[in-house]
């Protein structure tokens, strides 16, 4: 304990960007590239191609037995670092000292092959991850049985549901026993079920005494599982700081995806007098935000356009779990107040907004569905998937007990105990 | 823990220029090649009518299609022994090295995803694709060992150095299979060569006719292509044919081993840029 496992400094990589990456080079464009760099010379600033940096001045440390998250969004560099800590690509520049056998989980399943029998895939992916035959042999069962395909172990992989494929490459990869262990979003995937067992298998790991480097999106895991948290946009670290810290300044700043969703004019029928313009979710401070805090009220606000006069419009959310059950619907002229105030919309440009009080909903991903109609009379736009957003539990009532809940709302309600009798002894 | 420790530290920064080969790692990852390797196997033939019989086919009919055409219409000598027999103990060594090319060159590509995602040796994917030719040579082997007993010739007292022959077919493949890999990943143009360039390097290898047709002052450059070595080498200690080992099988093994090393060397110098090109 207290000793480096991981010490980066100053880290970048550079990636190529346009012609060199997405093409192949073929042998002409070497030969005439170097031709024409011999024949000019002075023209190195043109020929030297568009690069980004991926990943810069990035230093870190962490100690043994520490499990470090790292949030940012899509993009944020991530993934490279994760890459060039697992020596799958180099870096440009910097340097990393690494103490210990490193093992990764970038994806679940690399080198399965389709043909290949449960059993077989085993071996190969392991001897892939870096372990020995022995080494597998001596797991084979509980590898098996933690994946939960024994009556299938020796059908090809092929033939497997997605589910099971997903259970058994997790499986292999989570009995590598590396000193180090970085993992990157393979909880994303899989049943409710199967995710607590890997979030399970991967607090083991943890209080084993093994360094863990997790990369996610779920903020209530990283919560969960990490004591400490880099925050990295556009491969700068931001900030690296204690999980709590860290989790509220990624969720506050913005970082998230965009929580917003556009209709360009050609997507929308030119003819209808409504046409959807955008919808997005708001923070108290009008952020948009991919992600909002269960603990806190937030906004759904739908624009659109209103091309000709309609009586009776209504425009109205439905709100979906991402198992398709539907939590509410409200429309915003549910107030007979609003109903009569706006018994005819005239043509305009318009925003909705609702505010949804916090403490209402439970910790997941929903939908919001869109419906613009007027009441037995026509509906003139309807959109049952028109955007997603996740929603953090971290801090509602209960987390102190780190296990999901069910249903789909998660309200803080008031609880009284009351001691009625003393025990008879 | 803190002996072990010392083994395991390592440090990551960016390379120039030539790297190290690192045999030692490759050392480390060795069952991940046998693994490859059966992987290949057991996939190979699978969803095909023939299945292994392939392995024969090949060799075998290239044999009849060049007795009919060299042996029989065109009259190329066979150094004395009947040409079919002549021309497959050539096939089946050539067979394996023109496979071993094939695969071996397109073994990065075929592999990415996991190039992309897992670190282990990439030397690892060429080297299984050549391994898992050799069980292909084998099956051909014995119906070579069936046309001997047919035409009655029994193999040569020397017939002990045909394993030296063989390893030299190998080293050959491997050298020039990690050049072709490696480039593969740079110019996807290699897929293009690839059939010239067997096709050419057969016509260099005396396959089809026997190597004494070569003027004897032009036999030491012919004997650079190390497939003139082995293609002889198997002649000779099988059939008993053309000259003992000398000066052209010398020519050839250090052709061969040049060609491996470096193979070696350019692979590893490349071995940097292929997670992000490949």
């Amino acid at each position: 304990m207290g000793k480096t496992a991981i010490e980066v400094t100053n880290l970048g990589k550079k990636y190529a960007i346009g012609n060199s990456i997405n093409a192949y080079r073929t042998l002409r464009e070497t030969i005439s590239e170097k031709i024409s760099i011999n024949k000019k010379q002075p023209q190195t600033s043109e020929v030297l191609p568009d690069y980004i940096w991926a990943l810069k001045d990035v230093s870190f440390k962490v100690n043994k037995g520490e499990v470090l998250g790292i949030i940012g969004r899509n993009g944020a560099g991530k993934s490279t670092l994760l890459k060039i800590l697992s020596r799958v690509t180099e870096p440009t520049e910097g340097s990393v000292k690494i103490c210990g056998r490193v093992g990764s989980l970038l994806e679940v399943g690399t080198g399965f092959h389709p043909e290949l029998t449960g059993g077989e895939n085993i071996y190969l992916n392991g001897a892939i991850l870096g372990m020995k035959k022995n080494e597998i042999e001596s797991k084979f069962d509980e590898i098996v049985s933690f994946a939960e395909v024994e009556r299938f172990i020796d059908t090809p992989v092929k033939r497997y549901s997605s589910g099971m494929y997903l259970r058994l490459a997790f499986a292999v990869a989570a009995h590598l026993e590396p000193e180090i262990l970085v993992v990157d979003e393979v909880l994303a995937v899989g049943d409710a079920e199967f995710q607590r067992k890997c979030l399970g298998k991967m607090s083991d790991v943890a209080k084993q005494g093994r360094t863990v480097l997790f990369v996610s999106h779920n903020m209530s895991a990283v919560l969960r599982l990490t004591n400490k948290t880099l925050v990295i946009d556009k491969g700068n670290l931001l900030l690296q700081a204690p999980t709590t810290k860290a989790v509220d300044y990624y969720l506050s700043r913005g970082l998230t995806q965009e929580g917003q969703r556009t209709w360009q004019p050609e997507e929308t029928d030119q003819k209808s007098h409504f046409a959807p313009v955008s919808i997005r979710v708001l923070d108290k401070k009008g952020y948009v935000l991919e992600t909002v805090r269960s603990t806190e009220s937030f906004f759904i606000e739908v624009e659109y356009l209103v091309r000709k006069p309609i009586k009776g419009l209504r425009v109205g959310i439905y709100l979906i779990t991402s198992r398709g059950e539907f939590v509410f619907t409200s429309f915003d002229t549910d107030d007979p107040e609003k109903f009569e105030s706006y018994a005819i919309r005239k043509a305009g440009l318009y925003h909705s907004r609702v505010k949804v009080p916090a403490n209402i909903l439970n910790g997941g991903r929903y939908l919001v569905g869109i419906n613009a109609s007027s009441y037995r009379i026509k509906t003139y736009f309807h959109d049952e998937q028109a955007l997603a957003f996740n929603v953090d539990p971290s801090g509602a009532p209960g987390t102190q007990w780190p296990e999901s809940r069910l249903g789909p709302i998660r309200p803080a309600f008031k609880w009284e105990i009351k001691k009625i009798k003393n025990a008879n002894k | 823990m803190g002996k072990k420790d010392k083994d395991k530290r390592s440090i990551i920064k960016p390379s120039h220029g030539w790297a190290a080969l690192n045999l030692r790692d490759l050392w480390l990852y060795r069952e991940l090649i046998f693994f490859m390797t059966w992987r290949d196997l057991k996939v190979r033939y699978k969803q095909t009518l023939l299945g292994a019989s392939w392995a024969i086919l090949q060799p075998f009919l290239t044999m009849i299609v060049f007795s009919i055409f060299f042996g029989t219409l065109a009259k190329v000598p066979s150094d004395g022994v009947p040409y079919p027999i002549f021309s497959y103990t050539a096939l089946i060594p050539w067979t394996l090295f023109s496979k071993a090319l094939q695969d071996a060159s397109r073994s990065l590509v075929a592999n990415r995803h996991m190039i992309t995602k897992v670190y282990f040796p990439r030397m690892i994917l060429p080297l299984s694709s050549v391994m898992a030719g050799l069980v292909d040579f084998l099956i051909a082997f014995v119906v070579l060992l069936g046309m001997m007993w047919y035409y009655k010739i029994s193999p040569t007292v020397n017939v002990w150095v045909l394993p030296l022959f063989l390893l030299l077919a190998l080293i050959t493949a491997v050298g020039v299979g990690l050049w072709l890999s490696a480039l593969n990943v740079l110019f996807r143009d290699i897929n293009y060569v690839l059939p010239f360039l067997t096709q050419f390097w057969m016509y260099l290898t005396p396959v089809a006719y026997p190597s004494s047709m070569i003027p004897t002052e032009w036999q030491v450059i012919y004997a650079l292509n190390p497939m003139t070595g082995v293609v002889e080498g198997f002649r000779w200690a099988l059939l008993g044919t053309g000259q003992p080992p000398g000066i052209m099988t010398l020519v050839s093994s250090i052709a061969a081993v040049v060609l491996l090393i470096s193979g070696m060397f350019y692979f590893r110098r490349m071995e940097r840029l292929f997670a992000d090109m490949v």
